[in-house]
């Protein structure tokens, strides 16, 4: 992080200039666009399927409280490959239409789908299971008797939803849409193939194609500040409110819907999980259909091992330090702790390849030293002891994923009254057994959620691994991204289905106690 | 007991390198995908008995790990997809010169640096491809001409961030100037007929489906797609045909793929053999059969798909020239308005 900060110090080349008056404003006003776009479609989606399954009752509610987070296992820029296949101009589908209407190029309007707008719609459609995760928590675990209360005095459903639950849901809200839009800043993937020219794609463009790896880091740096001003206004707009609640919980009743309302809400609720999982993953498996017997040998099963094993270390680690830091954070929360911990959210926003090589040129330094030190003192060279293992591949993650696990573990702590560790610590209990004995079986919920999101997040994860693996080492996203940047996606559609196969495990396996309601076992 | 053995053994794999420098080996940082390169190194290891450990990925990352583990990274070989990447590597010092006999004999000189820094091992053309319902071949001549106003709103192209259409301009700027490439980069953007998406494929597509009637795009992409398993794809390969580009002046615009050997090299003399392996007859037709790329020298045999596209010119300039002229090429772009 701080080789990216420093860059600022080095002089600001000619680049700037170039960059200042031509490409510049359109890297900013599609960043700002995409943000917007992608921080309104994840807030939509993720509250109303929230809503949906946490607060009300109608037939495949249970169902869907899973299903809605399947497209979380799917990557990106590999949903944005699937609808091109489908929505393009050479598409089946406006192909179909040209044929049945006899129509050519430029005689009807269809939307294209690379676009700005298509972008956005990409994103949200896999990124909205942060918001709903999170917000489905938050509704669950409010007050009852607040929301009865709203109720009892007269408010409408949704009038409580928005007066009441809304608001008292914010930290997970917002928690959530930063993960969203985190990621969307850290994408390259699907706007580099939509062919819109973002801050990300800027930021490649300048180190890759004007060979100006300062001017690129220095670009980096500005779109972390900007994040991180972002991060500070939003908890300085809340630093006053406080979101724990007193009544002990209770089982609320469920708002049952009746005709109409509920096929409305299967609808919806199907509708989306339809479009976010079900449509792209049928184009995968039609893709992956040819030839799969072949392709499935033994070198595959080792990609899988790969990346399933490489993803539960990094999640395991990501948790614990996560843990950590917010537990920090409570017991001693100084300005310090909190800019520290903002600080360390950082990396979720910043492009896996920029971490990367933040990590692999200190790390490499620091391994040259090692390697010069024990030469000249005891003729003994070390070689490069950290740089390409599997232990620094970790630590990257654990530097970019840390906030998704450290905003999950937060939000679930903010639920928690201050009162609870002061009157454990008044009867003599250390911060530690605080943890142990009250927070961490409270927490469980948040810990299982943000154990399978950093999984799921390295299962998908590229450009790090790319840079950084060993010899001969291999992950199914790897597979995936060489084949598909080469254009051949029928070839790539298997190990993708299989990243998404793999991602499933973990979300069939936790959901089940994520989603479990708090006292439903009457 | 169990849990500690098994914690250790974890913190073991965690920090063991994955590499070792015994004498057969030879460690290979490559920016070509690893379907493109492996079965190649495989067949090396057989021949010779000589393990190759392979890292992919792309090749300005590659470029930045080999340059900050310095003298001892344990990479033996850089290989890159293009040309700009191999001067990238030059000017950053982190590849040495070989003297050897063979490989300038397999590898014509505008195919690799002055000094021997490093080799082309199989050559790229960018094409045009061009609908063969709306257009005749006589219609086409050269890159320049995709200026004139009677291509308005057919041209399709991908985004200027790929770098095959960057050495594209890049190439033009050594051959015309700077002056006439800015002036026909104005002309050429605003023939497109869509703002640049997606990939050379797709641009393909798009002119069989009628959205445009000319793209420009490397010559193995509608390999692939003739070849391809998916029946839609083959039958837009059909639906275009191939145009071999400014056969009357200069040539075809050509890329290579290539090697270098590093400086931290522990092996030079194995990283040799393998570099004169890859530029062997075997490794050249390999080449041609599983990726329709053109062999680096003439009398190699070529696939049956490339067979069909007939000899062509292609251009002399010396490669080394598209990695110096590859920054100036992106910002004319960028200031041409070329997304």
């Amino acid at each position: 992080m701080l080789v990216i900060v420093a860059s600022l110090l080095q002089p600001f080349s000619s680049a700037w200039q170039h960059l200042f008056d031509t490409v510049l404003q359109d890297y900013i006003t599609n960043s700002l666009l995409l943000m917007a776009g992608v921080g309104a479609g994840t807030l939509i989606l993720g509250v109303s399927a929230a809503w949906l399954t946490a607060m009300c009752e109608f037939p495949g509610r249970k169902i869907l409280s899973w299903a809605f987070l399947l497209p979380m296992a799917m990557p990106a820029y590999i949903i944005a490959y699937t609808y091109t296949g489908i929505l393009d101009f050479s598409g089946p589908i406006q192909t179909a239409l040209r044929e049945a209407y006899g129509w050519q190029f430029g005689d009807y309007y269809f939307p294209e789908i690379r676009s700005l707008g298509g972008a956005i719609c990409m994103l949200s459609l896999v990124l909205y299971p942060y918001v709903y995760m999170l917000v489905r928590v938050a509704f669950l675990e409010q007050s009852t008797a607040v929301l009865e209360a709203s109720r009892s005095l007269g408010k409408k459903p949704w009038q409580t939803l928005f007066l009441v639950a809304l608001p008292m849901a914010r930290p997970a809200i917002v928690a959530g849409v930063s993960l969203a839009l985190m990621e969307t800043l850290a994408d390259y993937g699907t706007v580099a193939y939509f062919g819109v020219s973002s801050f990300t794609t800027g930021i490649f463009r300048t180190w890759y194609g004007l060979g100006e790896l300062t001017t690129a880091a220095q670009l980096c740096a500005f779109l972390m500040l900007f994040v991180f001003a972002l991060i500070m206004a939003e908890r300085w707009s809340r630093q006053r409110l406080r979101f724990h609640h007193h009544s002990a919980q209770k089982k609320m009743a469920r708002l049952q819907l009746n005709g109409w309302r509920s096929m409305l809400a299967m609808s919806i609720g199907s509708l989306i999980v339809f479009l976010g999982f079900v449509l792209p993953a049928a184009q995968l498996s039609i893709w992956a259909s040819t030839g799969w017997q072949e392709k499935l040998n033994a070198e595959f099963l080792r990609l899988l091992f790969n990346s399933f094993s490489l993803a539960a270390i990094a999640a395991v680690c990501c948790l614990l330090v996560a843990v950590f830091l917010a537990y920090t954070k409570r017991v001693f929360a100084s300005r310090i702790e909190l800019g520290a911990v903002a600080v360390a959210s950082l990396g979720y926003a910043v492009p896996g390849t920029v971490i990367a090589v933040g990590v692999l040129i200190p790390v490499a330094w620091l391994d040259n030293q090692i390697d010069f030190l024990s030469t000249t003192w005891f003729d003994y060279p070390t070689g490069l002891l950290i740089s390409g293992t599997i232990g620094l591949l970790v630590f990257a993650y654990l530097v970019r994923f840390l906030s998704v696990a450290l905003n999950t573990v937060d939000s679930g702590l903010t639920a928690i009254k201050p009162s609870i560790d002061e009157s454990a610590r008044s009867l003599g209990a250390t911060p530690s057994r605080v943890l142990r004995r009250i927070h961490l079986p409270i927490l469980r919920t948040s810990l299982l959620t943000a154990l399978l999101l950093v999984f799921v997040e390295v299962l998908k994860e590229l450009p790090t691994t790319l840079i950084l693996r060993p010899f001969n080492f291999n992950t199914l996203a790897v597979r995936t991204y060489e084949l598909a940047s080469d254009e051949r996606l029928m070839d790539a559609a298997l190990p993708a289905l299989a990243i998404v196969i793999i991602g499933l495990l973990p979300v069939l396996l936790i959901t089940k106690s994520i989603l479990n309601e708090p006292f439903s076992n009457e | 007991m169990a849990i500690r053995t098994l914690f250790f053994s974890a913190l073991l794999m965690l920090i063991a390198p994955m590499y070792s420098v015994a004498a057969d080996e030879v460690n290979v940082y490559s920016a070509r995908q690893e379907s493109l390169i492996k079965p190649l190194l495989d067949r090396f290891t057989e021949q010779t008995g000589a393990k190759v450990n392979l890292v992919t990925g792309k090749g300005d990352a590659l470029l930045t790990r080999l340059k900050s583990e310095g003298m001892n990274s344990p990479a033996d070989v850089l290989l890159t997809v293009d040309a700009g990447r191999l001067y990238r590597a030059q000017e950053a010092n982190v590849l040495q010169a070989v003297e050897s006999d063979d490989l300038n004999r397999l590898i014509p000189s505008h195919l690799r640096s002055a000094d021997n820094q490093w080799y082309g091992l199989s050559v790229r053309a960018r094409v045009m491809v061009f609908a063969k319902d709306r257009v005749e071949a006589n219609q086409l001549s050269t890159y320049e001409a995709l200026a004139e106003s009677q291509w308005k709103g057919k041209i399709c192209v991908r985004s200027s961030s790929n770098i095959y259409n960057q050495s594209l301009v890049a190439g033009m700027i050594a051959s015309q100037g700077m002056l006439q490439t800015e002036a026909w980069l104005k002309e050429f953007v605003a023939n497109f007929a869509r703002p640049p998406a997606g990939g050379d494929r797709d641009q393909i597509k798009a002119v069989a489906s009628g959205q445009c009637d000319v793209a420009v795009v490397n010559s193995y992409y509608l390999g692939g797609m003739l070849l391809s398993d998916d029946q839609a794809q083959q039958t837009a390969a059909n639906q275009v045909a191939l145009f071999w580009p400014n056969q009357k002046d200069r040539g075809t615009h050509i890329n290579i793929s290539g090697a270098g050997i590093t400086q931290s090299a522990k092996n030079i003399e194995l990283a040799q053999q393998l570099i004169a392996f890859l530029a062997s007859d075997e490794s050249q037709e390999w080449y041609a059969e599983r990726n329709n790329e053109f062999p680096v020298r003439e009398p190699v045999k070529v696939s049956a798909v490339l067979e069909s596209w007939g000899p062509f010119v292609a251009d002399k300039l010396n490669v080394s020239e598209l990695g110096r002229n590859n920054a100036a090429a992106i910002m004319a772009m960028d200031r041409a308005g070329w997304k």
